[in-house]
């Protein structure tokens, strides 16, 4: 059977990979409607006179503005401590969370990759290259990765590209460590030495035969990666060392709203629920993906 | 054996310079020298250059700074910036706060896991199993931050009692009124920061028990007719937890990494508070000092797991 039919019959996998989709469409949908001059949502109208109003309430057409006024006249996720609709900043909190998990994700498996993929080739002829390698990613495994991050970004000046740098760069060693050990074994099989027989260069062999065979337990890393990278950047946020304000990340919602935790539990809810469903879907995901790309599942 | 263990100490002191130097660089990480950072910028403020300059003795070369650094924080002569206190007693006395949540913690997550894990796997595929997949991955997803606050709202809302710090403020009363109250408050970030915890662990508890199962001498228990727990317990329990004694050092770490988050919520006086705490107010030599410990403490639970597997497999003494 296809990774895909095996795929199907995982029902949470499947559900997971729907509810991504949705995500998906609804942080290109926020992207589009919460930037430009005169955004459709506007995340950004403060309306003093409307703050801390729960969801589904309908906006005050008389104290308001026209251009405040949000669209149909109503607040669908409520309004918080500004009277900022929260709906519309979680649509632009949505785009966050989805480029900073891709991203970064994206530069620790692409380093990962490298670094593992020249440790697994070339090690077996230079061992001292492997030894180096390796030496390296047992170090950087000693620092606990939340810590890191935190530390690096209290000194760092924070921006949306300082998170995805540093979740990346802090986060490769996984990915190193199984294409490291997928090269070593592949380099030993007889398809590479027919293609060394054939005299195919070395950047051949490696990016166009030996990739693609290592590629399995990569991707299932990255799918598994992206759910950590959101958490931890929504506990940056949290922590109040992410993104910084006015725009809107998920994280800061919810650490925004912590001081009115009894009075408008929404801004608790409303971004914690979407965080976790997000991850979680990630991680349904990635797991059924894993038990998909298993050989030994495999009839 | 003996080899073994000379190896793993030579590497492990490697490691531990590199993890030394790294955690020194930190300092350099803000772009530039603090000196030549834009005059403008609010938190950096002439007083804070001058004092970094002479706490690193920046104008020396990198090698010095670093010798110096290393020997004012062995000898105790380094200090926090924020209040002048030497950072290594100041890390003592939260270190004792952040114990008793450790200690909690780590015993409820190894004392649930277990069975849960166990019982998942002789029960694959029940009822039991696929509920506690379903909440394991829902606990493994969960921000910590928005679990606390609904566990917050929750036992506020329904018990009326005060969850914040590590005592009642002003509580007065006997000594096991005070006691209680001190469980009391020590509950919920336990039972959070074992959440995940347990997740994660009873999972890996079911995959390995799974994977035993399936060998061939369990076969061989059961066509003896031995009874199924005497199978399940004796044969297949035995063999399946033997990775899992070397999981007792990597616990050692989490005495500081993922106690940040939890400890600012509930106001907890632990070294996590402190590491955020110094983060905040740019307080350089705690912040690399803790780092540079947390690291040493990953070290230290990798040598005692390759130890404790030394102990425990008799594959690896020959």
């Amino acid at each position: 059977m296809s990774t895909w039919q095996l795929l199907k019959k995982n029902r949470l996998a499947i559900l997971g990979l729907v509810f991504l989709l949705f995500f998906f469409l609804f942080a290109i949908f926020g992207l589009i409607v919460t930037s430009g001059k005169n955004p459709i949502f506007n995340p950004y109208t403060i309306r003093l006179q409307e703050k801390l109003k729960p969801p589904f309430s309908k906006a005050n057409k008389e104290v308001l503005s026209p251009d405040q006024i949000p669209p149909f006249g109503i607040y669908i996720f409520g309004t918080d401590d500004l009277g900022r609709d929260v709906f519309s900043r979680m649509l632009q909190g949505a785009w966050v969370s989805l480029t900073v998990g891709f991203v970064s994700v994206g530069i620790s498996t692409a380093i990962g990759i490298i670094i593992g993929g020249i440790a697994g080739y070339y090690g077996k002829e230079h061992p001292f290259v492997d030894i180096l390698i390796t030496g390296m990613i047992d170090i950087m495994l000693c620092f606990p990765s939340f810590f890191l991050v935190l530390t690096v970004m209290a000194f760092v000046p924070g921006s949306i590209y300082t998170i995805m740098a540093v979740i990346g760069l802090t986060n490769w060693m996984g990915t190193a460590r199984f294409v490291r050990a997928e090269f070593l074994s592949l380099r030993e099989q007889d398809f590479i030495l027919a293609a060394k027989a054939l005299g195919l260069s070395e950047f051949r062999i490696i990016f166009r035969h030996m990739l693609p065979n290592a590629m399995a337990p990569v991707l299932v890393s990255a799918t598994l990666g992206i759910a950590s990278a959101i958490l931890i950047e929504a506990g940056l946020s949290f922590l109040g060392f992410g993104v910084p304000p006015p725009y809107a990340t998920w994280g800061g919602i919810l650490s925004d709203g912590r001081r009115y935790l009894f009075d408008a539990p929404w801004l608790t809810f409303i971004p914690g629920i979407a965080i976790l469903f997000v991850v979680l879907s990630f991680n349904l995901f990635g797991e059924g993906l894993r038990d998909a790309l298993n050989p030994r599942l495999r009839e | 054996m003996k080899e073994f263990l000379i190896r793993s100490l030579i590497q492990k002191s490697i490691t531990l310079f590199f993890i030394s130097v790294i955690s020194f660089l930190v300092i350099h990480l803000a772009p530039g020298e603090p000196s030549q950072i834009n005059p403008l910028n609010p938190k950096f403020t002439p007083e804070l250059i001058k004092r970094f300059r002479q706490q690193f003795h920046l104008d020396k070369p990198i090698y010095v700074q670093y010798l110096i650094f290393y020997r004012d924080l062995f000898s105790g002569r380094l200090r926090s910036w924020k209040d002048g206190r030497p950072v290594l007693e100041k890390i003592w006395e939260r270190f004792l706060n952040s114990l008793p949540l450790f200690i909690s913690g780590t015993f409820l997550t190894w004392t649930i896991s277990f069975p849960l894990g166990i019982q998942s796997a002789i029960r694959r595929g029940s009822l039991f199993d696929r509920t506690s997949t379903f909440f394991a991955y829902l606990f493994i997803s969960i921000p910590g931050f928005f679990f606390a606050y609904v566990l917050i709202i929750f036992v506020v809302n329904r018990f009326h009692v005060p969850v914040i710090g590590m005592e009642t403020f002003g509580i007065s009363g006997p000594w096991y009124f005070k006691l209680m109250d001190r469980i009391w408050h020590l509950l919920l970030p336990s039972v959070l920061s074992a959440g995940s915890g347990i997740a994660i662990l009873s999972r890996y508890v079911r995959s390995q028990m799974l994977e035993v199962e399936s060998q061939d001498y369990i076969r061989t228990a059961r066509a003896k007719g031995l009874p199924e727990d005497v199978v399940h317990y004796k044969h297949a329990l035995r063999n399946a937890l033997l990775p899992f004694v070397t999981m007792f050092g990597l616990v050692i770490p989490g005495l500081i990494g993922g106690s940040v988050i939890i400890e600012s919520i509930f106001s907890w006086p632990g070294i996590g508070r402190l590491a955020y705490e110094a983060m905040l107010s740019r307080d350089y030599p705690v912040v690399i000092t803790l780092n540079f410990i947390s690291a040493v403490l990953v070290l230290i639970g990798t040598f005692i797991s390759d130890l404790l597997y030394m102990i425990v497999d008799p594959r690896i003494r020959l």
